[in-house]
């Protein structure tokens, strides 16, 4: 299949391809373009203008900063499955980049894209809320931070305006005790989950001081489960704790019914994956897995 | 709408073109440098028959423009034979019956081959990781895994 007609251009710095946003309303920026491209053969997508920024290799990197782990948007998600950094102190970070599409499109794929393309069914929307993590945006105007929390704004919509680009996203370092993990069920390979819940926790002495947890694809958004997050927040993690939670979670989603199974069941199996993911999480803080 | 000049070097040869920028990379391969080796399996991004090696690096030629490619190296499935003799990952294809329709294999060969650059002694797990995106209805897999230890035992042995 063919895509419709477009113009290309493909700028060496961000000044000029902010600058192309801003000459060309409607432009879409390409970078991996492993959503993008399949979007605009379908022609679901037909932007009449395209910022290729593939070339502006400045905006691929993985860089230990005081107290944030910062990730170039154009940073490809090979490149965080063969990070030093992201397998000794990131492991939610690890494992979502594990089972982002397949092994092929991850060659080219973003971590940037994945984010900027707002999709409730991309793996790490759900993944940075459970980091809390903070995307840097790049406009005509400069620069400016925007909290994951608010980033999300609807299907397939984040807090971006058409003329910025997201250059950067920052994790915040996880301190003593905690860790996280990322379980996704999907029907193969290269699917979309059918649902997955990322879970980033600190623990002392056997309580969850703090917790922050994300659904994938049980949501016409990126969800933070706030229900579950408050039920766990400050107990021990008892099998009693973690079911509970599980179940708000599972309350507090909205999934919709589609091949991948109906509503009943993928709020179900958010509540077991949510309880694996804790579990998980749990035992990389003690350092037994 | 937009056309472009591109220059990038195919199969070791330097090629000059000109494309519409809307141009897949894996149409220009089969239709303009006639190279139909490459296959087009599904149009969705899944399937991997169209699986080029572009900078060094596996890729989905239908999930490329043409016009990105400038400048690039690009490797297609008709560079591994270009002498007359079997690359060592075809080899393995053809003495462990790594086909059956054979529609999946040129996809399949660049992924493995790929997949031996970088890991020379891989596991039969992380066979199986490697080519997890790249689709076979046939054979069920066991006999392209086997094609693939076939290769890199044989590559150990001509290093």
């Amino acid at each position: 299949m063919i895509p419709a007609q477009f113009d290309y251009h493909a700028p060496r710095s961000l000044d000029e391809a902010i600058a192309l946003l801003r000459q060309h309303e409607g432009a879409k920026v390409l970078a991996g373009g492993q959503s993008l491209i399949p979007a605009m053969r379908f022609r679901l997508a037909q932007p009449e203008v395209l910022v290729d920024i593939n070339g502006i290799t400045q905006l691929d990197y993985i860089k230990q900063q005081s107290g944030y782990l910062a990730i170039g948007a154009l940073t490809r998600e090979v490149a965080l499955e063969e990070s030093k950094i992201v397998a000794q102190s990131y492991p939610l970070l690890l494992d979502t980049a594990k089972v982002v599409a397949d092994p092929l499109v991850r060659q080219r794929a973003t971590v940037g894209g994945n984010l900027a393309h707002a999709d409730p069914a991309n793996d790490h929307p759900a993944t940075m809320l459970a980091y809390g993590a903070s995307v840097v945006a790049r406009g005509p105007g400069g620069e400016r931070v925007i909290g994951i929390d608010q980033f999300f704004t609807g299907l397939f919509e984040s807090a971006l305006a058409p003329n910025e680009i997201l250059t950067e996203i920052r994790i915040p370092t996880p301190g003593l005790g905690s860790s996280g993990a990322y379980v996704k069920i999907e029907r193969k390979v290269g699917d979309y989950a059918v649902s997955g819940v990322a879970v980033q926790l600190t623990l002392a002495g056997g309580v969850c001081q703090s917790i922050r947890i994300g659904l994938t694809n049980v949501n016409p958004t990126p969800l933070r489960a706030f229900d579950a997050e408050k039920r766990l927040t400050g107990q021990a993690l008892s099998e009693d704790a973690l079911e509970a939670a599980g179940k708000l979670a599972a309350a507090e989603c909205s999934p919709s019914a589609d091949l991948r199974g109906s509503e009943e069941y993928k709020r179900d199996i958010t509540r077991v994956v949510l309880k694996r993911a804790v579990r998980l999480a749990q035992s990389r803080v003690k350092g037994t897995n | 709408m937009s056309q472009h000049e591109i220059s990038l070097t195919v199969n070791g040869a330097a090629v000059k073109k000109q494309v519409e920028a809307r141009t897949l990379l894996v149409h220009f391969i089969r239709e303009e440098l006639q190279l139909t080796g490459t296959h087009i399996g599904c149009d969705t991004t899944s399937c991997g028959a169209c699986t080029v090696v572009l900078n060094g690096k596996p890729t989905k030629s239908c999930t490329v423009f043409a016009v990105q490619a400038n400048g690039a190296t690009l490797e297609t499935i008709e560079n591994l034979a270009a002498s007359g003799k079997l690359h060592p990952v075809q080899e393995g294809f053809w003495e462990k019956h790594g086909l059956q329709c054979g529609f999946c294999t040129p996809g399949m060969i660049m992924t493995a081959k790929s997949l031996l650059e970088k890991n020379k002694n891989p596991s039969e797990l992380e066979i199986r990781e490697g080519i997890s995106g790249n689709i076979c209805r046939c054979t069920g897999y066991n006999k392209i895994v086997e094609a693939i230890q076939y290769a890199a035992a044989k590559l150990q042995e001509t290093r």
